[in-house]
């Protein structure tokens, strides 16, 4: 009897739990001004978000040790070739300490859009990365729009809205 | 059941599950995560996994269960790449 | 006559589902398929088998599995030689699992049907995982809830008049917490119960009888109708810097039978090449006795209860063991992302301290050496991810 008594109380417990740990999404502020960084690049020189004014900017935080971010990179490629030019671009940053396994990973899986490293992870710091992968949405006029954390098949269509609403503008 | 398991019992949850849990229903500010999702590369390996093949040391569990006189506690965890 | 003994687990159904393990509560578990081989051969017991697990979400939020288990027992082990005869039999369990996840937590319930010829066991368990401070720590309780019906065989028939209940049930509590960027902790506490029918129907005692040649004999055992124990372990996992990993465990189990154990196990995980994973394990393990355990009693019915199961016996153990992993591609079929091939080996060597070796005959009974187990585990499995 007691025991039965236990179990259910387990179970009241498992239950109540969700609702006593519901994080905030995210810490940056929607409408902020996105944080001015300027990182080294894979190809090229070194890329700046503030010479980017005027375009529409999807910063995605990724690494090749992180699942979801290695199937994410094709979704997100289709993406940057079917805006680019209206406006749009995509910059990808690897958040790696040694960029040895990212290169090799972009070896087998090419993408277009610039690959940035953030190798002392200034920038995921500044972005307050909270989750792998994430992306954050800058609009035109340089302000955080959209940030997302994680990545499951599908998500794609809700940058694809975002994207096109913020180009809209 | 005894008074005395019941009270073990009832420990062992608070330390593990109400105090965490109890501290954020309270709305105390949450403990900023030291290891960012970031730094989690060589939690993300697979050898870094408790158990990576649970059929195999589920197999190895219940061949000491059956020759031994203790069980439980044989539990594997997560850890990971903080992804998703 | 009696025709076979058997050693019986009093919670294998839920051993090799794994309960009481912490997983991940932030994402379901992978869609994967293992088809592994079990063999066991050590003191005079073969066991083998064939156990395969498949594992496949449905949505985002949802992930089913399902496990097929048997073991083939070939016994002539030195309880059955003593007490009755060799036997052939078969063990066949099935598993079913259900979990939901529901943002950072996991909820998780299943059910497990094992069946033989002498004993019948059904088992459900529920448990909720919840993962916090940015999935750096996995909480996770969960109940289990057992009922057994234990039977008898002689001569390979079933004997319809022998039919006996255990009930069990277990709660456990568990805690996985990064410490680290390279270091792992795992907690784990349970507390278990059962009730009912806790013996082996087939198994007697030993007692002195001056009026039989050989000065013993056997009688029926008698066990306590109910058992309540608990166990609390510690697990640490630490990231070396060429691609390997260190493991230690401690296990402390402690009940009302007056059995107290520890077990402590290290291991050393090696990535080799991209595709090899070797791995090696030590375990030591040492009990004392139940406090009704007795390998020779000084008369028939000295006591209220009375057990010769040697798994109730003083003894320490060891167990070493080495395993083999190689990953692969398979360019077909297309929608399986990768393979591992795999390959364990385990010694373990059992050193009873209060067992004796009663097939040896001794002009002293209770003077025979003391028995000792040696015994090769194999596994070989095959695992796809899709």
């Amino acid at each position: 009897m007691k025991a039965g008594a236990l179990g259910i109380f387990i179970l009241i417990l498992g239950l109540s739990l969700p609702l006593a740990t519901a994080l905030p999404a995210s810490n940056l502020a929607p409408g902020a001004p996105a944080a001015a960084f300027q990182l080294p690049a894979a190809a090229g020189d070194a890329v700046s978000l503030a010479g980017l004014k005027g375009q529409v900017v999807l910063i995605n935080f990724w690494a090749s040790w992180c699942g979801p971010c290695r199937q994410e990179m094709p979704v997100l490629d289709q993406l940057y070739r079917k805006y680019k030019p209206a406006g749009f671009t995509l910059l990808g940053v690897n958040v790696e300490p040694k960029s040895a396994d990212a290169l090799g990973f972009l070896k087998t899986t090419p993408v277009s859009f610039p690959i940035l490293f953030d190798t002392q992870s200034k920038v995921s710091n500044l972005y307050e990365v909270a989750g792998m992968p994430s992306t954050v949405i800058v609009d035109r006029k340089g302000n955080v729009r959209y940030v997302h954390q994680g990545y499951k098949p599908g998500d794609e269509s809700q940058y694809q809205d975002q994207i096109r609403s913020l180009l809209r503008e | 059941m005894s008074k005395m398991r019941w009270r073990k019992i009832a420990a062992a949850m608070l330390l593990v599950g109400l105090l965490p849990g109890g501290m954020l229903l309270a709305g105390c500010s949450p403990i900023e995560p030291w290891v960012k999702p970031y730094e989690r590369e060589h939690l993300a390996d697979p050898i870094m996994s408790f158990d990576r093949n649970p059929i195999s040391s589920g197999y190895l569990d219940h061949v000491f269960e059956v020759r031994e006189g203790a069980r439980g506690a044989t539990g594997s965890v997560g850890g990971g790449c903080g992804c998703n | 006559m009696l025709t076979r003994l058997h050693v019986r687990s009093r919670w294998l159904a839920a051993a090799v589902f794994g309960l009481g393990a912490v997983g991940r509560a932030d994402v379901l578990p992978d869609d994967r398929t293992d088809l592994l081989y079990h063999l066991y051969e050590g003191g005079g017991l073969t066991v083998q088998g064939p156990s395969v697990l498949v594992r496949k979400k449905f949505g985002d939020s949802l992930s089913l599995s399902y496990q097929y288990y048997e073991d083939l027992i070939s016994s002539a082990s030195i309880d059955v030689v003593s007490q009755a005869s060799a036997y052939k039999e078969k063990r066949t369990q099935n598993n079913v699992g259900l979990d939901y996840l529901h943002g950072s937590t996991l909820y998780s319930i299943g059910f497990i049907n094992s069946n033989e010829p002498d004993y019948k066991s059904n088992t459900g368990f529920f448990s909720v995982s919840q993962s916090m401070f940015g999935d750096l720590t996995t909480i996770s309780f969960g109940y289990t809830r057992g009922w057994d019906k234990v039977g008898e065989v002689d001569h390979g028939i079933v004997v319809r008049s022998f039919s006996k209940d255990a009930d069990h049930r277990n709660w456990a509590v568990g805690l996985s917490q990064v410490l680290t960027r390279n270091l792992l902790l795992g907690l784990n506490f349970e507390a278990d119960e059962s009730n009912g029918y806790l013996q082996n129907p087939y198994r007697g005692v030993r007692f002195v009888d001056p009026t039989v040649a050989r000065g013993y004999s056997f009688g029926p055992a008698v066990s306590p109708n109910t058992r309540t124990g608990d166990a609390a372990s510690a697990q640490l996992k630490y990231y070396l810097p060429w691609h390997a990993a260190v493991d230690g465990n401690y296990r402390l189990y402690s009940d009302t039978w007056g059995i107290l154990a520890n077990t402590l196990k290290v291991g050393y995980t090696q990535s080799l090449f991209t595709s090899w994973t070797l791995e090696g394990t030590a375990r030591y393990y040492w009990q004392n006795h139940a406090n009704f355990y007795s390998d020779l009693f000084p008369y028939q019915n000295s006591q209220n209860f009375m057990s010769r199961d040697r798994e109730l016996a003083q003894f320490h153990s060891l167990t070493l063991g080495l395993g083999a992993s190689w990953e692969f591609h398979p360019a077909w079929p297309h929608w399986v992302d990768k393979g591992t091939l795999n390959f364990n080996f385990d010694h373990l060597r059992i050193d009873y301290q209060d067992f004796h070796d009663n097939l040896i005959p001794s002009a002293i009974p209770g003077d025979e050496p003391l028995y000792t187990l040696d015994a090769n585990v194999m596994q070989f499995f095959i695992s796809f991810w899709y």
